[in-house]
């Protein structure tokens, strides 16, 4: 059959149409979830929840991650304890290095330059005590007997820590707990900034777990780390309800955890620390070594 | 000779493990998700499955009377604690343990006949295995010998089991078919139908001594071996996967493999065990976890 005696005609109209190239697309910026930071890595809630902070989608930790936390920081404790104080050290000076580069970061979040500034002051101040704090803390005991009696001071263990809402605070509790070789489980109250620090940690040499930092309700997890027997210490500075303070230092008291009340709310932590804050979380061990005459 | 050929005949013919089929199967039961008063009660119930083992060349009666009296009160801080099944040790050491278990209702298993190789002369298996019994162990954990079963000798390897099975007495046969080294699922399922067609009382995956251990394929093809033998003989056989097992998510996967294979008949320390040491110390963390409402920490418990 001819193409004529059907009703097949050609679609194309005379003009074709006028053919305009596609809009050039705009990117889509990547939208950060900001995740919870555990042995080293960054998973999303085990819970699977997620909360609005200004418009950014933060993990709510469970009592779950709490529990994966502290797994993860007691496996790194031995060997974080067990490097030289020199090597601490180093890791903390490593950390002043990189939050200093990353100083825009958190100002982009409202953390003012200042208080960054004092932050990586901070680290280095507590990375110039990290072979010091024997020597100042410690002591040799005179005794009666042929015996050298020293007093050395070792790390309590695994320390959770309430922290508080300043970002310099939340510096300022995170290293003198580790420091001396223990390791935290981290409640932080500014969840973005707390999860950049995160990333700055994770940069920085320190081993995976010897920080991790849990964002969310601290009214719902820290019960969870007060009564847990395998915490040693438990550090309240962020906890401005005295009602929780008081449970938790109850529940605490389940293990006989090591337990730092509450400071002034009104501590925005930019004086000298001193040593309390290092010394809180040491046992004194006493060696007596013969002398041998 | 007829013998030999009919037991070659019936091990081979024996239908072939659907590898893939098995694996999706185990893997599919690992997903449950058991809570509250139900996971309590596994939990207790795998306490009372535990083996409580250690066969280490270290081991001195000091240590091994150590776990025995750890068996018979796992969690001395709580009375409504179960003991465990059984604490297994190498010969030279059931004398010590039967001291500290007499009349506790825990059983002494001990393993016997060139444990872990197998590869000794006969007469040196019986004689280990008579002295295990003699000493006071009221379980022998044998080990098949491997070498045998995979050259085809199932005569030999059926012989050897009915020789120690008779050398046993009283005490229960545990047949050791190290899983690991056997290769195949279909090898698992020939070696167990030839255990229990030579007599074993409960048949076991591993010595623990070897890379692969216990795991839940390989658990499952044993559970099925079971049920299809006690369908056609009428007799029951117990299964004890052990090696690998280490926390108590691992332990209710394995009940609820269990339950779903063969059967509540199965879910009991006459008829099925646990071979673990360092798996107690998490069912006991696990355990207290539910019973106070907060976590526990191994420094509660005795480490060993």
């Amino acid at each position: 059959m001819k193409a004529a005696d059907t009703a097949w005609r050609h679609t194309l109209a005379k003009k074709p149409p006028v053919v305009t190239a596609p809009a050039a697309p705009t990117r889509l910026g990547v939208r950060k979830t900001y995740k919870l930071f555990i042995g080293g890595k960054f998973p999303r809630s085990e819970s699977g929840r997620t909360y609005l902070v200004n418009g950014d989608n933060v993990a709510l930790a469970s009592r779950k991650d709490a529990r994966d936390a502290v797994v993860a920081a007691r496996a790194a404790q031995p060997k974080w304890a067990g490097a030289t104080a020199y090597n601490r050290g180093q890791v903390l000076y490593r950390i002043a290095e990189m939050l200093e580069s990353r100083r825009d970061e958190f100002a982009a979040q409202g953390v003012p330059v200042a208080e960054v500034e004092a932050a990586v002051d901070r680290w280095v101040w507590y990375a110039g005590w990290a072979d010091k704090i024997a020597q100042v803390h410690g002591g040799a005991n005179p005794v009666a007997g042929p015996f050298f009696n020293i007093s050395a001071p070792e790390p309590t263990g695994v320390v959770a820590v309430v922290a508080p809402a300043s970002f310099l605070g939340l510096v300022s509790v995170i290293a003198p707990a580790i420091v001396t070789g223990n390791t935290v489980v981290v409640l932080a109250a500014g969840p973005q900034a707390a999860v950049t620090l995160a990333e700055v940690l994770a940069t920085s040499d320190v081993p995976g777990g010897v920080v991790n930092i849990l964002t969310g309700n601290a009214a719902e997890t820290a019960p969870w780390l007060a009564s847990h027997d395998d915490v040693n210490a438990i550090d309240l500075a962020g906890v401005t309800d005295l009602d929780l303070a008081t449970e938790l230092e109850r529940a605490a008291a389940g293990n006989l955890k090591r337990v730092l009340r509450p400071g002034d709310p009104e501590n925005d932590f930019a004086g000298d620390p001193g040593l309390k804050p290092m010394v809180a979380l040491l046992e004194t061990k006493t060696v007596w070594h013969p002398k041998g005459f | 000779m007829t013998a030999t050929l009919d037991l070659r005949a019936s091990l081979h013919g024996l239908p072939g493990v659907d590898k893939v089929g098995v694996e999706a199967r185990a893997a599919a039961l690992a997903t449950r998700s058991v809570k509250t008063t139900a996971k309590a009660a596994a939990i207790d119930l795998a306490i009372r499955m535990v083996d409580l083992t250690t066969l280490e060349g270290a081991d001195t009666p000091g240590k091994v009377r150590a776990l025995a009296a750890k068996a018979l009160r796992p969690d001395p801080a709580d009375s409504s604690c179960p003991h465990v099944g059984a604490v297994c040790v190498y010969p030279a050491m059931v004398p010590y343990v039967a001291e500290v278990l007499a009349g506790s209702g825990v059983h002494l298993a001990s393993v016997a006949t060139a444990f872990p190789s197998g590869q000794a002369p006969l007469d040196v298996k019986l004689a280990d295995t008579r002295d295990a019994v003699a000493a006071g162990a009221d379980e022998i954990d044998m080990v098949i010998s491997r070498g045998a079963f995979l050259a085809g000798r199932y005569d030999h390897v059926f012989e050897e089991i009915v020789a120690v099975k008779q050398a046993c007495g009283d005490a229960h046969l545990k047949v050791i078919l190290e899983t690991g080294e056997l290769a195949t699922y279909d090898n698992v399922r020939r070696a167990s139908w030839l255990a229990m067609l030579a007599g074993a009382d409960f048949i076991k995956t591993s010595t623990g001594k070897v890379p692969v251990a216990a795991t839940l394929p390989v658990t499952l093809v044993m559970l099925e071996a079971v049920r299809d033998f006690r369908a056609r003989t009428g007799r029951q056989v117990g299964v004890k996967p052990a090696g690998g097992i280490k926390t108590t998510k691992d332990a209710i996967k394995y009940l609820v493999m269990i339950n779903e294979t063969v059967g509540d008949d199965w879910l009991d320390p006459a008829w099925f065990r646990f071979g673990a040491s360092s798996l107690l110390n998490d069912l006991l963390m696990q355990r207290t976890k539910l019973t106070t409402g907060h976590y526990a920490g191994p420094d509660y418990f005795t480490l060993d």
